[in-house]
This record gives structure tokens, sequence and C-alpha cells, in this order.
């Protein structure tokens, strides 16, 4: 294999490697979710009215979180190993090579939380559409955060403590995914349309495929330097 | 799109300048290196030889001052350069997870080069890592690394060379490897740059860059 299409698939192919070389890491951003939604019924009320009125919310803001906490090991190790200085100095397109790396990401975190928001949502009572609604919006929504945080997480790499500055940069980029996603989740459940909210999601996702790849390399040369 | 065959390869270091914080590393640098050339940058701790490193590979961007390889400015025709430069940082850029044949493939798929693997098993064995090729490289010695690190230059075709004291985990085997390498890939029509504290005991037409 060779081109670039062999240097992308090859890098996406060590990423899952190296995640399932630390499986206890990748179970991390994934318990981390699954708690902070079963600790709801236990801290606020487990009455299924209330619960089915809060779980978009509850569940988008859990996935937002574990994207959070799952992004900040993106580039760490190789920034460490100088593997990270090998992919920049790399003849092919830095934006494609990073692209892999984000994919890779999004398979091992984004993924299972897909998968395993439907168990969320019937134990938090979602009605049917509800946790319908909740699978489409996080299938546009996940892949969208792991593609933003990444612009966050090129920029701070360099920085030995950059967790706080990281969630400063990154939160407020977040917030028009969870309003429009928890919004379409509501909707959903109320009996309305929600394919305005879908996409406009869907716009931003392929603005974000498009552009933050750009952003990332950009980012990354300047942690570099 | 300029060919790059046009121009013969070589790197130009033109009036190079180099800020860390408040201090100034270097200023007004300037040498040229050729085919067949070899480049030692000596200098004390502290004064900007990986600084400088950094910059010749295109890392690190001068406070003033370019770098050009045939011609070109690197760091806009950062395709061209990467293409047939190999750089070995401190940081040698290996996965510790994986295995020295698996870093080898990935090092190769990035670089754009294909190989079969009979030749990766010939280079490792080669740079002396037989019977440790499917092990996880953590499992191994600094050395050998830093070996392995060695055979990612040797499998990658390239022009021009970009070292960063690549003696320093070496035994006296490993050394004495480094240096026929070094002549080797000099003497084939390729370049080199390094930087080491050691007197590098290599026959080829060196040249020395003080910093000071």
């Amino acid at each position: 294999m060779s081109g670039v299409s062999g240097a992308f698939w090859i890098l996406l192919k060590r990423d899952l490697m190296l995640a399932f070389r630390h499986r206890g890491e990748l179970a991390n951003p994934l318990l981390f979710f699954l708690m902070i939604v079963t600790l709801f019924p236990l801290g606020v009320s487990p009455e299924p009215a209330l619960l089915s009125r809060i779980a978009p919310g509850v569940i988008w803001i859990a996935a937002l979180l574990a994207a959070l906490f799952s992004l900040e090991s993106l580039f760490r190790s190789d920034f460490d190993d100088g593997a990270l200085e090998q992919m920049l100095l790399s003849p092919h397109p830095l934006p494609l090579l990073v692209l892999a790396k984000v994919l890779a990401h999004w398979l091992v975190s984004g993924l299972p939380m897909l998968l395993l928001a439907p168990l969320l949502g019937i134990f938090l009572a979602m009605s049917s559409s509800g946790i319908a609604a909740l699978e489409l919006t996080l299938a546009v929504g996940t892949p969208l955060l792991s593609l933003i945080g990444a612009i966050g997480v090129a920029l701070t790499v360099g920085l030995r403590r950059g967790g706080v500055l990281l969630t400063l940069l990154i939160m407020p980029l977040y917030i028009p995914v969870l309003i429009f996603a928890t919004n379409a989740v509501t909707a959903a459940a109320a009996g309305m349309p929600i394919a305005g909210q879908l996409y406009f999601l869907a716009s931003l996702l392929a603005l974000a495929l498009s552009l933050a790849p750009l952003a990332i390399a950009a980012a990354l040369r300047i942690s570099v330097s | 799109m300029i060919n790059p065959s046009a121009a013969p390869p070589s790197l130009a270091v033109v009036d190079l300048e180099c800020i860390r914080g408040d201090n100034l590393l270097f200023a007004g640098l300037n040498f040229e290196i050729h085919v067949g050339q070899l480049v030692q940058i000596e200098g004390a701790n502290g004064s900007g030889k990986t600084s400088l490193l950094r910059i010749l590979a295109g890392l690190a961007r001068p406070s003033a001052g370019e770098v050009l390889w045939r011609g070109l400015d690197i760091q806009r025709h950062r395709g061209v350069y990467c293409a047939e430069m190999v750089y070995l940082g401190h940081a040698l850029g290996i996965k510790t997870e994986l295995s020295a044949i698996e870093n080898l493939k990935i090092s190769l798929a990035l670089a754009g080069v294909s190989a079969d693997l009979d030749q990766l098993y010939d280079v490792l064995d080669r740079t002396g890592l037989r019977g440790r090729e499917d092990l996880p490289t953590r499992k191994l010695s600094a050395g050998q690394k830093q070996r392995i690190a060695l055979a990612r230059m040797l499998v990658c075709p390239s022009a021009l060379w970009i070292v960063d004291e690549p003696f320093t985990a070496l035994d006296v085997d490993g050394v004495a490897l480094m240096c026929r390498l070094l002549e080797e890939h000099v003497a084939k029509g390729a370049m080199a740059v390094l930087t080491s504290h050691q007197a590098v005991e290599v026959r080829a037409d060196m040249v020395k860059v003080s910093l000071l």
C-alpha cells in the first residue's frame, strides 16, 4: 500500500490498534458517560415523567463531557514520543492524516456512545420516538464533537496543563450542537418534526468535516514549532 | 509547479536567525550543503543546535532568514522537501506498544514509500535487531529503540538526513554502525546534517558549523 490513501488507512489502523492495546483507557470515557446518566435518577428523582423530560439534556451533556474527557489524549502520546513530528514531516497532506486520527478517535469513543444511548434512553423512560431522535442527533453530533474538539486539543497539546484551557476553548463551540440536538430530541418526543434541527446539525458537520482538518493541521504545526 | 529535479539537491541556509524566549541563539547563519557532504553542527549545550535542526527540518520557523532546498524555500515547498528528507530528533517517533516491524510499516506509509516485508527484516537485521522484530518496542532498551529509528532512516530513501545526537544511546558497535551508515549514505550521493558532542569518525567530506 502506498500513496495518500495508504497513509490514511495505516494511520487509522495504527490508532485503532493502539486504542485496543490500552483497553482500560478505552473504557474510561464510556464509563464516565454511563455514570453521569445513571446518577441522575438517583440524585434528582426516579419519577418517570420528570426523567423523560430531562433525559435528552442529560444524555447529551454526558456525551459532550465524555467526548471532551476522551479528546485530551488525542495527540498527547504522539506529541510525547515524536510520532507527531514524523506525521508533520510526511509528504502527504497533513489535514488528511489528522482526519484519520479523528476518525479513529470517533470510532473508539463516539460510536460506543451511540450504541449505548438507546439503553440509557430506556433507563430514563424516554419514548421510542425520542430515542430514535436521540440516536439520529448523536450520529450526526458526536463526529462534530470530535472534529471541533480536535482543534482545541491540537492548539493545547504543547502546553503541560492544557486541560482547563481546552475546556474554555471548546465549550462555547459545543453549545450550538447541544442546543440543536436536545431541542430536536425534545421536539421528537412531543411528536413534532425535527428535520430543521437535523439539517442544521448536518450542515455543521459538513462544514466541520471540510474545515476542521485544515484548522487542526495548522494548530499542530504551531504547537510543535 | 517547478520541476524538483531542475536544480541539483542542495540545502542552503541564508541569514538564519533564531530567538528562543528572550535569548538570541544565533543570527546571520549562512552555510550550504552539497551532494556528498556531511555537516556536523557543533556548540555548547543550549547554543541552539536542536533549534537549528528543527528549523532545517521545517518543524520550526526561523525568526529571520530562510532555508532553501534545491533553491526553493522549504516552508513553501513542503511536499517536495519532505519527500526527500528524513529527520531523526530526540524523540524517536516510535510507538512503544507496537513492534519494530509495525513501526517501520507505518513510517514507510507516512513517507509514501512501499517496501516488501523481506526488505524490512533485512534492514532490522542490519541494525542489529534480529530476533526482536516482533516484540513490542517497550520491551527493548533505549539503544535498541534508537536502532529502530536508524532502520527507519535506511528504508525511507532520502537525499538528506537530519540527525540530532544520533550517538547518545548507542553502544560501541552502534556508534560504529551509525558512522558506517553515514559514510554509505553520503557516498551514495546524498547528504547529512548532524549534531554530536563526540568526534565523528566518518570518512567523508566533512563540514563543521559552529554555534557560539
